[in-house]
């Protein structure tokens, strides 16, 4: 078990490569109950949202959730984060665990408009149903029907008889589903989840498989891929900030940053020598140093060793010839298309 | 669980020694914290290496992690199964996937070492 913002979670069950591939075969379902919600409320809870975040609040349906960025003044990741609408004047932010805090400051410090802002994070727990059996597992518990729910929609209703949030939503590149249940109700759950999925092969899995999941998907993972240093348009998720929704937190800098481009940028690579990328190591272009790897892992999908790496913008595309320093030696890599894993709709 | 003729160090090595050579592995309990073990980097025959000291590494999934040479001495010999089958290390730690032998230059050096059941309270401890 590892501390993780002050929670004991396990890095794994039954192995992470045993626990990955359930997810992309069968089913798997993680505790994610340190993630951290913050709710806006009240009449311009709307004018709030869309002022904090880098996606278009006001183009969110009832029962829909983006992904969004939660930026500082500079252009910077305070956090990402979910946004959910709940009512037009109720939306509901799922955040990152060690985070949490500090977006709920943030969110207050920039609430000049007449919102409520709550942390919510001790009255949710969180479970994560993912892989292509997610469906089957999870309907065997609601009479809510999972297929009227379209990807990154959400509704509420029961699960296993408790009220529960259903988004169909994840952070595996894979199908399935993150339900939001109270506390007490969170261990029966899992167990009830556990159950349901044994037919379907299910199987627990920890954040070590979050980890390599993610990453096959290429979904940045706070404090690896996105930091208060680092600007969505750096990161590659243009597609989360909308310049032209009127006035934001962040819009100004990543205006300009549009118009004379970034500097650097994130993109994907393989190992093609023996070794295996890890955060932090040094990135060689040329022999000479250019920029450092966010996460690097083997892919138990691919069978190959897979990371992320911030390089010169002009050759943050695929096809480049790199190295990584792995423990003192250069390593050769290559950098490819992302996402690394597209699941087969 | 921990055999009795091995002795063991803080950072999770066991070395079991016939006559003047040692034979090093990783304990139970690292390969459980490690989890799936995709690499090995192991020292070649010859090399020297010294107690304490790094001698390769082994690489899970989910993290490197370095081998600390429970004694001092020549490797004499490295096990040539893991190359191809590092995951050897999971299912057989104690046994199978040995990863270097020594040829002890300072034996006295075993005195420093856990026994079995120190090793087995230790872990426990630790959790």
């Amino acid at each position: 078990m590892v501390d993780f913002g002050g929670w004991d979670m396990p890095v794994q069950y039954s192995g992470i490569i045993d626990e990955h591939r359930a997810v992309r075969t069968a089913v798997g379902v993680f505790d994610v109950s340190h993630m951290g919600e913050i709710e806006i409320r009240g009449p311009q809870a709307a004018a709030l949202a869309d002022f904090v975040t880098t996606n278009n609040v006001r183009k969110l349906s009832l029962g829909q959730a983006h992904y969004s960025g939660l930026l500082y003044p500079h252009g910077g990741f305070v956090d990402d984060i979910l946004v959910h609408k709940v009512a037009d004047d109720h939306y509901f932010l799922c955040v990152n665990a060690s985070n949490q805090e500090k977006d709920f400051e943030h969110i207050r410090a920039m609430n000049r408009f007449d919102a409520e802002v709550e942390f919510a994070g001790e009255r949710y727990a969180q479970l994560a149903i993912q892989g292509p059996q997610a469906h089957a597992t999870l309907q065997k518990l609601t009479p809510v029907s999972l297929a009227a729910i379209k990807y990154y929609w959400f509704t509420d209703g029961q699960v296993s008889g408790t009220p529960a949030r259903i988004a169909h939503t994840g952070y595996t590149g894979e199908d399935g589903f993150e339900i939001y249940v109270p506390p007490a109700e969170a261990e029966r759950m899992w167990h009830e989840v556990m159950k349901a999925g044994v037919e379907f092969g299910i199987k627990p899995c920890g954040l070590g498989a979050r980890n390599t999941l993610r990453l096959e998907a290429k979904m940045a993972l706070y404090g690896h891929e996105i930091d208060a240093s680092i600007s969505p348009l750096e990161a590659d998720l243009a597609w989360i900030v909308k310049l032209d929704k009127g006035d934001f937190v962040g819009r100004d800098v990543l205006l300009k940053q549009k118009e004379s481009g970034v500097k650097r940028k994130l993109v994907g690579f393989e190992m093609l020598g023996r070794g295996i990328a890890r955060e932090g190591y040094e990135v060689l272009l040329d022999a000479a140093p250019a920029g450092w790897v966010t996460s690097g892992s083997p892919s138990p999908t691919l069978n190959k060793n897979i990371g992320l790496c911030y390089l010169p913008t002009a050759h943050a595309r695929p096809g480049v010839a790199i190295q990584i320093v792995v423990r003192g030696q250069p390593v050769d890599a290559v950098t490819v298309e992302t996402p690394f894993y597209k699941r087969a709709k | 669980m921990y055999p009795e003729n091995f002795r063991y160090t803080k950072e999770h090595e066991w070395v079991l020694v016939v006559g003047d050579t040692g034979t090093v592995g990783i304990t139970d309990h690292a390969q459980q914290e490690l989890g799936d073990i995709v690499y090995v980097d192991l020292p070649k025959p010859g090399a020297r290496i010294e107690q304490g000291k790094s001698l390769g590494s082994v690489e899970s999934v989910k993290a490197v992690s370095d081998v600390y040479a429970p004694v001092s001495g020549e490797v004499l010999e490295i096990n040539p199964a893991l190359a191809d089958a590092p995951e050897t290390l999971n299912s057989d730690p104690h046994g199978a996937a040995w990863l270097v032998k020594i040829r002890l230059s300072t034996p006295d050096e075993l005195a420093s070492l856990m026994s079995a059941a120190d090793y087995q309270a230790y872990v426990g401890a630790e959790k």
